[in-house]
């Protein structure tokens, strides 16, 4: 019944004939294509060119757009290009695709080495702008708290201890569990080394400062990011997306008081508990493969890290966290604010706030690190 | 042989048909024993009453959400019988329109249109392209959205554009799921209208649920009315007029429906 289809060349007179027939749809196109690009090559061998359609069975937008195209082609290069044969049924399509224009090239992507370049000139000078992003927010923060400080009844106690439950109380076991086979891996390494010398029992000197002063604040900052700065930036974009951010401001809210300020207050909050439990955790670890690995007992361990360890190395660390906490906060809120109406570009700014809340923490932890040198902590 | 004869010749045959099809999301049955036809070349109008199952229905036909009884045909393949290979080809040969749109956010209003081609068919760019401006122009858009994103276009301009994408296979049927919500009434009209045309234009069967009883009046050939999970009535608007249902008395003869039959 609907058979392939086919374009016949029969010569009349100084005029050619092109019978189409069969089945000119869009499951045919492929074959279609290359068959009326072959015939355009005909224009202009004979003045008077009719393309006969009465032959086909079943025709929709592909075979009736082929037709047509293959009309124009040859009518351009100076023949009389006719297209003979039309049943009714399909000459409301026909006109609808001759009403189509030339199609406007595409923007091709390409590829160059200036493309290149300027991309990484503009991700460089994109730099700058994020540090005025975030100076921008962090004020906005800043005022935003100053105006719930003078009307303490518009702070959002509820939305901030449902944000304090995500981001502490769930992120223990992951944050525990993670710190504590860290310090018994830097226990383990640093007695497998100093045994070397018979140095054994200053691997408790080692866990102490180093777990106190960096790893364990800075670990727990890194994991914070990657879990908690990710959803913030998930849940504040696709709020955005959906106008909801419209919503709520066109209700007469402001949404970095209704939004932003919880989720911060919480993130600061929430550093600290879990940057100290989380070298608790790893103190723990470390101990454990002391004693079980390098028979170090308890009692003697205890003993050591009093004598190793002063409250400085204690507050030196714990006092980064909320700072930490407030960087990855404004980087996650920032980022979600950003995103635009696709998918894609939630995806992007998810990855990026990770990306920039990390590499923040690691920037703050160096500049922590020269500021307690020079006051000598 | 034309479409036309090809479809009067065909006319008792259904292009869906829908038995005893049952639907339960937990104890709540939605779907109870329902059976319709959907017959070759008609724009068949889907009413009831919010939250009766017309979008659950669409979305079980299309294989969405799953039946625990009943049998569905479409072209005549029975759905749950068929191969991958014989499934793929029913779902070359029906586009869908979301309520939403469900344009692909990350692609551009072109990228949108050709992606089904693409998949299926091997085709030069430039067929390609100029395919997407036909389908475009058939819906009433400008060639110069090609390269926009569905988050910078208006409401309507996203139904139209999701329009182009369903018929961009020139499917043989189209599910239209709510297409003039959330338009204005001019351009709901012009919605009908356009449905309209393509259909006769292009041969379409239309299997369309919605809410606007403009629609109903100027578009739809027949009306099928949902209600307690299965088909209370289905017929011709004058069969419905006619009809002493209370829910289809209350439709048909309230206030708005007074409105638009009295213009």
């Amino acid at each position: 019944m609907t058979g392939d289809p086919t374009l016949e060349r029969i010569a009349q007179g100084n005029g050619l004939a092109l019978c189409a027939a069969g089945s000119w749809t869009a499951r045919f196109a492929p074959v279609l294509e290359p068959m009326v690009t072959e015939a355009e090559k005909l224009g202009g061998s004979r003045p008077n060119i009719f393309i006969d359609v009465s032959q086909v069975d079943k025709l929709d937008t592909f075979g009736a757009w082929l037709i047509e195209r293959l009309r124009r082609s040859l009518s351009q290069t100076g023949a009389e290009a006719k297209i003979a044969g039309l049943s009714a049924n399909y000459s409301s399509l026909v006109d609808e695709v001759r009403r189509v224009k030339g199609a406007p090239a595409s923007d091709t992507m390409t590829v160059t080495i200036t493309g290149m370049l300027d991309q990484i000139g503009r991700s460089v000078a994109g730099f700058g702008t994020t540090i005025v992003q975030l100076v921008d927010m962090l004020g906005a923060v800043l005022a935003a708290s100053g105006r719930v400080l003078i009307r303490p009844r518009t702070f959002r106690l509820t939305s901030t201890v449902h944000h304090l439950e995500q981001v502490c109380w769930r992120a223990v076991p992951i944050v525990g569990l993670i710190t504590f086979l860290i310090g018994c891996i830097i226990s383990q390494q640093g007695i497998f080394h100093f045994r070397k010398f018979g140095a054994d029992i200053f691997v408790v000197d080692m866990l102490g400062v180093l777990v106190l002063r960096e790893i364990g604040v800075l670990l727990v900052a890194i994991m914070v990011a990657g879990r908690s700065g990710s959803a913030y930036t998930a849940e504040l974009g696709s709020m955005k997306m959906r106008e909801e951010i419209d919503a709520l401001r066109t209700m007469g809210f402001d949404p970095i008081e209704v939004l932003i300020l919880p989720r911060m207050l919480a993130l600061v909050i929430a550093l600290p508990i879990l940057a100290f439990l989380g070298a608790m955790a790893a103190l723990y670890g470390g101990g454990l493969v002391a004693w079980l690995y390098g028979g170090v007992d308890p009692e003697a361990f205890l003993l050591r890290l009093r004598d190793a360890i002063s409250i400085d190395h204690f507050i030196v660390g714990i006092v980064k966290a909320p700072v930490m906490a407030a960087v990855i906060g404004i980087v996650a809120c920032v980022e979600g604010l950003a995103v635009e109406g696709s998918a894609e570009s939630l995806g992007q700014h998810t990855t990026s706030s990770v990306v920039k809340g990390i590499f923040f923490v690691i920037v703050m932890d160096g500049v922590f690190a020269i500021f307690f040198a020079s006051i000598g902590m | 042989m034309t479409p036309v004869s090809d479809r009067a010749g065909e006319a008792t045959d259904a292009i869906i048909r829908v038995r005893d099809i049952t639907v339960q999301f937990g104890s709540t049955r939605v779907l109870d024993g329902l059976n319709l036809d959907v017959k070759r070349g008609e724009i068949l109008g889907f009413v009831g009453p919010s939250g009766a199952g017309k979008s659950v229905l669409t979305r079980t036909i299309i294989g969405l959400v799953p039946k625990i009884a009943g049998r569905i045909e479409v072209f005549g393949v029975d759905l749950d019988s068929a191969s991958a290979r014989e499934r793929r080809g029913v779902e070359r040969r029906w586009g869908i329109l979301f309520q939403q749109g469900a344009l692909f956010s990350s692609l551009t209003v072109r990228q949108n249109i050709q992606f089904p081609v693409r998949e299926y068919l091997k085709l030069s760019q430039r067929l390609l392209d100029e395919i997407m401006f036909a389908k475009l122009g058939m819906v009433g858009l400008r060639p110069e959205v090609a390269d926009r994103f569905p988050s910078e276009l208006s409401g309507g301009m996203i139904k139209r554009v999701a329009l182009a994408r369903a018929l961009a296979l020139d499917p043989e049927l189209v599910f239209l799921d709510e297409p003039t919500s959330g338009l204005d009434p001019i351009g709901a009209g012009d919605f009908d209208e356009l449905v309209r045309t393509l259909q006769r234009t292009l041969g379409l069967t239309v299997f369309m649920v919605t809410h606007d009883l403009d629609s109903l009046y100027t578009a739809c050939d027949r009306i099928a009315v949902l209600g307690n999970g299965k088909i209370i009535a289905a017929g011709s608007m004058a069969d419905m007029q006619a009809s002493q249902h209370p829910w289809l008395r209350a439709y048909f003869h309230g206030k708005r429906a007074r409105a638009v039959m009295g213009s």
